[in-house]
C-alpha cells in the first residue's frame, strides 16, 4: 500500500484528497483479471455449496427499480423477501428489499421489521440534481421507513477530478441518513478503469460509507468479478488502516447461483470470512434469487425442477 | 461463518495405468533387454503406480537405430505432410486432455488445477504451433532450404513431464528430425501415454522413441555415436557433464538448466497484483520450476507492507490432495527432492535467515513441504544463490534501481527475471539490463509457444519455442 501521503489513522479527511487518492497503488488490470479467473475455478460442491446458497440468499437485496413499479409489485417482492420459497420454511429471508423512495412506505407496511428496506436516493441512477434535491430525496426515504440508503456518487465530478465535491456530498447524505446505513454506489461501469474503482472506493470509505456498491444496475457493465475484487481489496486495506469494516455490495448482472458462489469465493479469499455475512456483503439482484432457490431445491431433492416451481415476483 | 470447501476431487477413473510398461521403440512397446525395471510412485500417497522398464545399452542402441531408420523417410517427407501428423497429435492431446492432466497429477504430484489449466493446454499449443511451422521452414531465417539434423536425443526433467516433452518433440518433428526421448525416472507415465498418442496418430514407426530409465540411461543416450543432436533440460550439474561428454563429437547441443530468478518489486508496483505474481512465481508447481522467481527483491521503502501482504496471501493457499480441484499446492515430486529442500531450508536457518511458514496441515502420507519464506536474506546466503527447486522464497531488499539490477544479475544463473512497476520507462530500462533469457514485466511464469525460452550463463544456451527455437533443430542452408 503506497499510501504514505495520507495522515495515519485516516480519521480525518486527508489534507489533499487528490494527492491521497492518486498516491494509492495502481491496479494492473491483466493481473486482476487473472486473479479473478483463477478464483472462478474453485469447485464448490455438496455441503459447501448448500451453505453458500443459503448464505447468498441471506445476502440478497431483492430489488425492483422500474418506472413501472406499483404498490402491488412492491408488495409482491416484499412477500417474496420474507418467504423466498413458500414450500420450504428452512429457506432464509433475504437481507433487504430495494425500492425507489416513493415506495418505501408500501414496503415497510408489508414487511414490518422482518427485513431491511433499502431505498435508492440522491437522484438515482444518474445523480444529476442539486445537493439540496439529493438530501431531500434521502430524508424522504428515511422518513418513510428506509433503514438503508443506496446513494449514487457524482461520477461527473469524480471524472473531472473534483474529489472534494464527491466527498462533501457523501458526508452530507450520510448526515441526512441519520441512523440509516449508507451504501455508496460507485457506478463502476462509468468509472471504467480499475484505478478509478480503487480511488472511488477509498473516497467513499473516507467520507463515511457503510457499504460501497458497484452499480445502479442501469449501466452496463454492472458488477463484475474484477471490479468487486478491487473493491474487496480496498475494504480489506481500509480495515487494516482503521480497524473499521466496510461492506461491499455487488449489484447488477449477477443472475446465477454459480456466479453468486464465485463472488462468495472472492470474498472468502480476499477479505476472509469476517465479511461472509449480510452485514458486510450483499448482492443487488432480482432474478438471482430464483436461481438460488432452484439450485437449493435441486440439492435437496436430487433433481432439477423448473421455473414454475419458484414464484415470480 | 466459515466457508469450508468440501473435497472436490477429479476422478482418477479416467486413467488406466498398466502394472508394467516396456520401452517405446519402432512404434511399439517392447521389453527392455536389460531386464531391469524401477517403480514409479504417486508422491502424494507413496503408492506404487507401475513398474517401468529401465533401458540399458542395447535398448538405447535399438532406439537410436530405429530413429535413424525412420529419419530416412521422415526427414525427406514434405513439410505439409509432417504438419498433418503434428496437427493430429495436437488434437489428440486435446481430446485426451482430462486423462493426461489426471495422469500427470498422479505421477508428478502437481495440482490438477495446474495440469488441467496450464500443462496440458500448453502441450497442445506447442504441437499446433510447430505443426504450422513444418511447411514454412524456408521462412525461419536459416536460408532457403534448411535441413533437419537427424536423430535428436532428448532428456527431460520431472517438473513438467509432458510439457517438456512437447517443447522438445514438437520442434524436432516439425523440422524433420526423429527423436529418442528419455523422461525423468520419477515421471515416465505421461511420456508413455504420449507414445500411445503417437500410435493413435499413426505417426510412422521410429519417429518418436521413448526409453525410460534414470541417469545411466540418459548418459547412454547422449553419448551414443548415432545421435546428431542432444537437447537437455535439467540441473546445471548434469548439463555440464553432458557438455563435456559431447565435446568434440560434432553433436549439436542445447541446454536448459537451473535458475535463481529475481522477482523485483518497486515501490510504485501494482502491489496486489505484484504479490499475486510473486506467489505464482515461486509457489506455482511447488516451486519445481527452473525459471521460478525464487529471489524476491523488494524495494526497502515498501518491504514491510509487502511482506505483510505476502504472508496474508500465502495463508490462503490450499495445500493437499493434488487431485482436488481446489488445491493450490501439491506434493513434492520425490523423497529425494524433499530432502534436498529440507536440507537447503536448514542451511537458511543456520545462516541466520528468518523462516516463516504458512500455517497449513501437511498430509500424513506423501512428500510435502509447506510454503516457506525466508526474510533477512542477503547475497551472501546460500539460499540466495543455490537453486532450491521447491516452495521456498528468499526475500532480499534493495534501495535503488541500480542496486536492483546488480543484485538480480549477481548469480551464476540467468534464466528469467520479473519486474513489477507501473512505470513503463523503468520496465524498459530494467529489461535492457537483466542478464536473463526471459524477462517478465508485471506478470510471471507466463509461457507461450511463440515466445523463445532459454538461459544466460549457467542456465544454459539455445532457445526453445518461437522462431529461435527452430534453429536448434535445423542446419542452415547456404542460400
Amino acid at each position: 500500500m503506497n499510501t504514505r501521503s495520507a495522515p495515519s489513522g485516516l480519521d480525518a479527511r486527508p489534507e489533499s484528497l487528490s494527492r491521497f487518492l492518486h498516491g494509492l497503488p495502481g491496479v494492473d488490470e491483466v493481473g486482476v483479471a487473472g486473479r479473478a479467473a483463477g478464483l472462478a475455478t474453485r469447485s464448490i460442491k455438496q455441503d459447501s455449496k448448500r451453505w453458500a446458497i443459503d448464505t447468498a440468499i441471506s445476502m440478497v437485496d431483492l430489488t425492483t427499480l422500474e418506472g413501472a413499479d406499483t404498490p402491488g409489485k412492491v408488495r409482491a417482492i416484499c412477500a417474496k423477501a420474507m418467504r423466498p420459497d413458500p414450500t420450504d420454511d428452512s429457506v432464509p429471508r433475504v437481507a433487504a428489499v430495494c425500492v425507489y423512495g416513493d415506495l418505501v412506505a408500501v414496503a415497510r407496511e408489508t414487511v414490518g421489521d422482518a427485513v431491511h428496506i433499502a431505498a435508492v436516493a440522491t437522484a438515482f441512477p444518474s445523480g444529476r440534481a442539486s445537493l439540496e434535491v439529493k438530501l431531500h430525496d434521502t430524508r424522504d426515504a428515511v422518513a418513510a421507513g428506509a433503514d438503508e440508503i443506496d446513494m449514487v456518487i457524482d461520477r461527473g465530478a469524480f471524472l473531472a477530478g473534483d474529489y472534494d465535491l464527491v466527498y462533501d456530498e457523501i458526508v452530507a447524505v450520510k448526515a441526512a441518513c441519520g441512523t440509516a446505513h449508507l451504501k455508496v454506489i460507485l457506478e463502476t461501469g462509468e468509472l471504467r478503469t480499475l484505478d478509478n474503482v480503487r480511488r472511488a472506493s477509498w473516497l467513499a470509505m473516507l467520507a463515511g460509507a457503510d457499504f460501497i456498491k458497484t452499480s445502479t444496475g442501469k449501466v452496463s457493465p454492472a458488477a463484475t468479478p474484477e471490479v468487486t475484487l478491487v473493491m474487496l481489496q480496498a475494504v480489506r486495506d481500509f480495515h487494516v488502516r482503521t480497524g473499521r469494516r466496510i461492506g461491499v455490495k455487488a449489484a447488477g448482472g449477477i443472475r446465477t447461483s454459480k456466479e453468486a458462489i464465485r463472488y462468495l469465493v472472492l470474498v472468502n479469499e480476499t477479505v476472509g470470512d469476517a465479511w461472509l455475512t449480510p452485514d458486510l456483503f450483499r448482492f443487488g439482484a432480482s432474478s438471482l434469487l430464483n436461481d438460488l432457490l432452484l439450485q437449493r431445491q435441486r440439492m435437496a431433492s436430487g433433481h432439477y425442477s423448473g421455473p414454475d416451481y419458484v414464484t415470480i415476483d | 461463518m466459515t466457508f469450508e470447501y468440501a473435497p472436490a476431487p477429479e476422478s482418477a477413473s479416467i486413467v488406466d495405468i498398466a502394472s508394467s510398461y516396456g520401452l517405446f521403440i519402432g512404434g511399439e512397446f517392447v521389453d527392455a533387454t536389460s531386464g531391469r525395471s524401477f517403480k514409479s510412485v504417486n508422491p502424494a500417497t507413496e503408492e506404487v503406480l507401475a513398474d517401468i522398464s529401465e533401458a540399458g545399452a542395447d535398448d538405447v542402441d535399438r532406439a537410436v537405430r530405429s530413429a535413424r531408420t525412420a529419419f530416412e523417410s521422415w526427414g525427406s517427407l514434405p513439410g505439409r505432410e509432417r504438419a498433418k501428423y503434428l496437427f493430429r497429435i495436437a488434437r489428440l492431446v486435446q481430446e485426451r486432455a482430462r486423462e493426461l492432466a489426471v495422469l500427470e497429477t498422479i505421477d508428478n504430484g502437481k495440482p490438477i488445477r495446474e495440469s488441467r489449466d496450464v500443462d496440458v493446454p500448453l502441450v497442445a499449443a506447442h504441437f499446433f504451433y510447430h505443426a504450422g511451422w513444418a511447411d514454412k521452414l524456408e521462412y525461419a531465417g536459416l536460408g532457403r532450404d534448411p535441413r533437419p539434423l537427424g536423430v535428436a536425443a532428448q532428456v527431460i526433467p520431472w517438473n513438467f513431464p509432458l510439457l517438456m516433452l512437447a517443447w522438445k518433440v514438437a520442434p524436432a518433428l516439425a523440422c524433420g528430425n526423429t527423436v529418442v526421448l528419455k523422461p525423468a525416472e520419477t515421471t515416465s507415465l505421461s511420456a508413455l501415454a504420449f507414445a500411445d498418442i503417437c500410435r493413435q496418430a499413426e505417426l510412422p514407426a521410429g519417429v518418436v522413441n521413448i526409453v525410460t530409465g534414470a541417469g545411466d540411461t540418459g548418459r547412454l543416450l547422449v553419448e551414443h555415436p548415432g545421435v546428431d543432436k542432444v537437447a537437455f533440460t535439467g540441473s546445471t550439474e548434469v548439463g555440464k557433464a553432458i557438455q563435456r561428454a559431447v565435446a568434440g563429437t560434432g553433436k549439436r547441443l542445447t541446454l536448459e538448466l537451473g535458475g535463481k530468478a529475481a522477482n523485483i518489486v518497486f515501490d510504485d508496483a501494482p502491489i496486489d497484483e505484484a504479490i499475486e505474481g510473486v506467489v505464482n512465481g515461486i509457489f506455482f508447481n511447488q516451486g519445481h520450476v527452473c525459471c521460478a522467481g525464487s529471489r524476491l527483491l523488494l524495494q526497502e521503502s515498501i518491504a514491510d507492507e509487502a511482506l505483510a501482504s505476502l504472508k496474508r496471501r500465502l495463508s490462503t493457499l490450499r495445500l493437499g490432495d493434488p487431485l482436488d480441484k481446489n488445491t493450490d499446492i501439491g506434493a513434492i515430486n520425490s523423497l529425494e527432492q524433499l530432502e534436498r529442500i529440507r536440507h537447503l531450508a536448514g542451511v537458511g536457518d543456520d545462516e541466520g535467515a528468518e523462516r516463516w511458514t504458512a500455517d497449513c496441515q501437511l498430509p500424513a502420507k506423501g512428500y510435502w513441504f509447506a510454503p516457506t519464506v525466508f526474510t533477512g536474506v542477503t547475497q551472501a546466503h546460500r539460499i540466495a544463490r543455490e537453486e532450491i527447486f521447491g516452495p521456498v522464497l528468499s526475500v532480499l531488499t534493495f534501495r535503488t534501481p541500480d542496486e536492483a539490477v546488480e543484485k538480480a544479475n549477481n548469480t551464476p544463473y540467468g534464466l528469467s527475471a520479473g519486474i513489477w512497476t507501473e512505470k513503463g520507462s523503468r520496465i524498459l530500462w530494467m529489461a535492457d539490463r537483466m542478464r536473463a533469457g526471459v524477462v517478465w514485466a508485471n506478470t510471471f511464469n507466463r509461457f507461450d509457444p511463440t515466445s523463445p525460452f532459454g538461459g544466460f550463463k549457467e542456465s544454459g544456451f539455445g532457445r526453445e519455442g518461437g522462431l529461435h527455437g527452430l534453429a536448434a533443430y535445423l542446419e542452415a542452408s547456404d542460400d
